[in-house]
């Protein structure tokens, strides 16, 4: 399954700057795989060492969060876009933060 | 629905002739009209944060007519708020932010009530200030005081309106509305600091928090009316570069410790604690690492010592001010670290010292001995030796 994912401005250095990646995977894990095969240091930053997804990012097929569909075995089908969103905090700092 | 209160409905309120020349505006559409115009005549907002989120919702709330506004910040004015935080003028650099920007605020309207609390927000101040408050905003620039806001409001039962931003990126949503998500069902945990950026992929572009402070004052406006829907389940996310707006559903966490059934904490706790640092900033690591100071640097320098310089910043801040260092970010490190020369002594530095530090941990693991990290970075390279270097 052809899907798109979308990565936010914290991670995008891990990218090589890219904001969106295709890959084709048959669920969120595959895809989350096959992102950060391609990109390993991105792995950190999205999993815990147990290989989890961090509890402060979430990640979307659409619009949905997939802590309230299947997890990361949530199926995508062609066409998907998932979107990985960190906390972030800032609001007023220059050197505001981010969780990623 | 709008957010009912007691103070909202005991009051009796009118509009003076100055008044209604002022929002007449308002008054002249049907969703605001004279109802609505007392309904924010009547109504009492807490922003938390002055700053580059503050400074619209500040303008905003009180051109409209929000009748109290209450404005929390401990800052003072520095020049490089000027960027964005569009209440101050160059005139209010090294002044108390909630004063200047209650002076500020009051000049532009002098009919409102405005209250500034130039105290930090902390679990001990937090429930009696928002106490007296219908509405709190959100507009913080860190992870203990987002947790410390949702809770407490969650606690009294008063709506949330959230919006953070980071360089080009934005999210915004109300949290706390009745039935509605907290931040907590958002996020269950703050970060851990290891992996919260330093200060290398900080920065924001100036107008970002215009546009979503902007959006928090038009929430916070639409909760008081009770017109529209809300941004309630629904986390907003704005991508200034790519100018797009998409939306995400956000779900109420029947396990949520803080808003869920079995709700676990019951009470405000400690919040730097619990996201595992104290202060803004978490210190460097610097156990094991030897340090030397600007002025120790100079003199060695000047004493024709050779110490090859390490600039692990990033190119961008390279172009602001530099010691004739050679440039390897630290992200490039583990890919770059042939270039350099164990055997050489070498002086490694950042802006503040906290990325140096990262690094010379990194190159201990890969074999080098002979580091030091300049205590304080450039920063006290501009205080301590050359005070003709810019600061950023």
């Amino acid at each position: 399954m052809a899907v798109k994912v979308l990565i936010p401005t914290p991670l995008r250095q891990f990218t090589g700057k890219q904001s969106s990646i295709e890959c084709n995977a048959a669920t969120v894990g595959e895809a989350l795989g096959s992102l950060t095969g391609t990109f390993s240091e991105l792995k950190k930053h999205l999993f815990t060492d147990e290989g989890k997804i961090r509890s402060f990012v979430n990640v979307y097929v659409n619009d949905e969060d997939i802590r309230f569909l299947d997890k990361e075995n949530t199926r995508t089908k062609d066409g998907d876009t998932i979107s990985i969103v960190p906390s972030i905090a800032g609001g007023s700092s220059a050197r505001g933060t981010a969780a990623i | 629905m709008a957010i009912p209160t007691d103070t909202m409905q005991q009051q009796e309120v009118k509009l003076s002739r100055e008044e209604i020349q002022r929002y007449s505006r308002h008054l002249i559409m049907p969703e605001v009209g004279m109802e609505g115009q007392l309904k924010l005549k009547r109504a009492r907002v807490l922003t938390i944060g002055t700053g580059g989120l503050g400074a619209p919702l500040g303008l905003y709330l009180t051109a409209a007519g929000v009748g109290h506004l209450g404005l929390v910040d401990f800052d003072v004015v520095d020049a490089s708020n000027l960027q964005r935080q569009v209440t101050f003028t160059t005139a209010d650099v090294g002044k108390p932010k909630s004063e200047a920007a209650k002076a500020r605020l009051s000049a532009l309207n002098p009919a409102i009530e405005i209250v500034s609390y130039e105290t930090r927000l902390t679990s001990e101040n937090a429930l009696d200030l928002f106490r007296d408050y219908d509405i709190i905003v959100d507009g913080t620039d860190n992870f203990p005081t987002r947790f410390l806001v949702n809770d407490a409001c969650v606690l009294l039962g008063k709506p949330n309106v959230y919006g953070s931003i980071f360089r080009f990126e934005g999210q915004a949503t109300v949290f706390g509305y009745p039935g509605g998500p907290c931040y907590r069902c958002l996020y269950p945990e703050p970060p851990p600091p290891g992996l919260v950026p330093s200060c290398a992929e900080g920065g924001v572009l100036g107008v970002l928090p215009g546009i979503v402070g902007s959006i928090q004052a038009m929430e916070t406006i639409k909760l008081i009316l009770g017109a529209g829907e809300p941004l309630v389940g629904r986390l907003l996310l704005f991508d200034a570069l790519a100018m797009r707006f998409r939306e995400l559903k956000l779900k109420k966490n029947p396990d949520c410790p803080m808003c869920g059934k079995n709700r676990t904490i019951t009470k405000l706790i400690d919040y730097e604690e619990f996201c595992g640092i104290r202060g803004e900033e978490a210190p460097a690591m610097t156990d094991g690492i030897q340090e030397i100071t600007a002025t120790e640097l100079k003199a060695r320098q000047d004493r024709g010592d050779k110490l090859f310089i390490l600039d692990v910043r990033e190119p961008h801040e390279y172009q602001i001010c530099n010691l004739n260092g050679k440039l390897i970010p630290l992200g490039e490190l583990p890919r770059r670290v042939n270039e350099l020369d164990s055997s050489v002594e070498m002086v490694v530095h950042c802006r503040s010292g906290k990325r140096s530090a990262d690094a010379i941990h990194f190159l201990q693991t890969a074999g080098f001995k002979k580091l030091w990290n300049l205590k304080g970075g450039v920063l006290a390279w501009a205080d301590e030796v050359d005070p003709r270097m810019p600061k950023y």
